[in-house]
């Protein structure tokens, strides 16, 4: 039998490259506004929710939301107010949530098996569910950026400019931020904890170095993760390798390669 | 020129009265008390730290004061609905990423986002709004440019250029000519001369106490408190100047009857708030 009559392969592709375009187009505005290590803070964050909802019971992609969107909401407000700075408080909401995830898994019988896929993604695992989860909250991502466009890449480029301009930009940046959350809850299936932020930034920072205007950026970026998604999930079904981990692997290549053809500055 | 805004001509253009402002503890402005009439040119003087940045930061809303009262056309720069547009801000652009792919005619642009209004695109009158800005300050030809592929000087236009693109009745520069050579700086002088004799409100900081005083109609000197301010020639003196940059203050009369010229010891690092 060849991979793609295999209903999981198909399941995996269109649930990968539906990721692959949401991780891109939110990924470019992270890259643009300096918001990586946010992006990675509130992917880790995602830990102590899955953990708590595979203790009691509860679905862990929904604990999973609610802790991402405490968290960066949460850090939004430490940093804004002036109480400390981003990466500090960025590095203290991280480590307490991924602190609290293992103490809760400590409290579970057994062996974790669960948690390790939501760790480093099953992409081979998605569900037919799933896959209307992600197009559902995926779609509805997309129409938000779509809607106030001009608004986050003026947030992106000039946050004081745009105050100054008229612009609700607390408001604004509080909406990015839910918009990375649930972007990352969305994508932890397929790549995981541990990796959604190289989902995020990677393909935007390749984009980054090949684009003169934004719209080009997002084109570029999810050319670039889409390609990587299906590269990389192909190369794990053929050297049987972890899926997400060789996704990353694909998109980080294609990153090499433009710093040494993209521009120079 | 027509004005769409309805603002009373005799309104001030600013009114600070006891004006207090801390930030994380420090205070930075103490006992500011301030008029600034419409269609005067006010250039704002003062060492590094002295809160410059902060004034104009106090004038265009984005820091509330501590204490006391400021009025921009006699409504508070938080609330001044569409009266906003009447404000046109120049920052100094430190904290812009200058590698941000975007064009220069896009960034001017984006000076209209707050007229436009949430969710709607540009139309043809915006562009052609932004065209007209930057045919004002002299780069036209380069409104399809990446930003990153200009000089600071061109830069410098682009940030002007959209603080005039939603022909504001007051624009603030901050330090318009830091990043600037000579010869871009009096072309630029030469341009906010011709803005204020068309009835505009300029109010600019500046380092150049020399250049700026034989131009501007008015000079506040502000080191935490408003050291003096009135008229350039009554208020640059040497006691003046002294007082506001204590003992860095060198000043030179190169010949009798020329405007004063000033050395203040270099201080580059200037720390913003």
């Amino acid at each position: 039998m060849n991979w793609w009559e295999y209903a999981f392969m198909q399941r995996a592709l269109v649930g990968g490259v539906m990721v692959g375009v949401l991780t891109a187009v939110i990924g470019v505005f992270v890259v643009l506004r300096g918001m990586s290590f946010m992006g990675t803070g509130i992917a880790h964050a995602s830990f102590g929710g899955v953990a708590l909802g595979l203790l009691v019971g509860i679905d862990p992609v929904l604990a999973a939301l609610a802790f991402c969107l405490a968290v960066a909401w949460g850090i939004g407000a430490v940093t804004r107010r002036g109480a400390l700075k981003e990466d500090t408080a960025i590095g203290i909401f991280f480590a307490a949530t991924m602190a609290l995830g293992a103490l809760l898994m400590g409290l579970r019988q057994g062996y974790n098996v669960d948690l390790f896929a939501y760790l480093f993604g099953s992409v081979l695992a998605i569900s037919t569910g799933d896959l209307y989860w992600i197009l559902g909250v995926g779609a509805l991502v997309l129409l938000t950026v779509y809607l106030l466009y001009k608004e986050f890449v003026f947030i992106a480029f000039d946050p004081e400019g745009a105050r100054v301009a008229g612009l609700p930009e607390p408001a604004l940046y509080y909406l990015l931020l839910t918009l990375i959350a649930v972007t990352v809850v969305v994508a932890l299936k397929v790549v995981g904890i541990v990796l959604v932020s190289a989902l995020l930034v990677t393909p935007a920072a390749a984009a980054y170095r090949l684009s003169e205007t934004v719209g080009e950026m997002i084109a570029w970026a999810v050319a670039l993760s889409v390609t990587s998604v299906v590269v990389g999930l192909l190369l794990a079904y053929g050297l049987n390798t972890a899926s997400g981990a060789t996704i990353v692997l694909t998109a980080t290549a294609f990153f090499g390669l433009t710093l040494l053809w993209g521009r120079k500055d | 020129m027509a004005d769409p805004l309805d603002i009373p001509a005799d309104v001030p253009a600013v009114e600070m009265r006891e004006v207090e402002v801390r930030l994380q503890g420090r205070v930075i402005l103490q006992d500011i008390n301030l008029r600034i009439e419409q269609g005067s040119f006010w250039a704002l003087l003062g060492p590094n730290g002295a809160g410059k940045t902060t004034l104009l930061r106090v004038i265009v809303g984005l820091i509330r004061p501590t204490r006391g009262t400021v009025r921009v056309f006699g409504r508070p720069p938080w609330a001044l609905g569409p009266w906003r547009r009447a404000i046109g801000y120049v920052p100094q652009f430190h904290h812009v990423d200058l590698r941000f792919p975007v064009r220069v005619k896009d960034v001017v642009m984006m000076g209209r986002y707050g007229v436009l209004g949430l969710f709607r695109r540009p139309g043809p009158e915006d562009w052609q709004r932004v065209a007209e800005a930057l045919e004002r300050v002299g780069i036209a030809h380069l409104a399809d440019r990446p930003l990153r592929a200009l000089s600071g000087g061109e830069r410098q236009r682009v940030f002007l250029a959209r603080a005039l693109v939603t022909q504001p009745r007051l624009l603030l520069l901050d330090e318009p000519t830091a990043a600037v050579d000579v010869a871009a700086s009096q072309s630029l002088y030469d341009l906010l001369r011709q803005l204020h004799r068309e009835g505009m409100t300029v109010v600019m900081v500046s380092h150049d106490v020399g250049v700026v005083a034989q131009f501007v109609d008015s000079v506040a000197c502000l080191n935490r408190r408003l050291v003096a301010h009135g008229r350039p020639e009554v208020v640059l003196t040497a006691d003046t100047l002294d007082e506001m940059y204590g003992c860095q203050a060198v000043f030179f009369h190169h010949m009798p009857g020329a405007t004063p010229h000033m050395v203040v010891r270099p201080d580059d690092a200037e720390q913003k708030p």
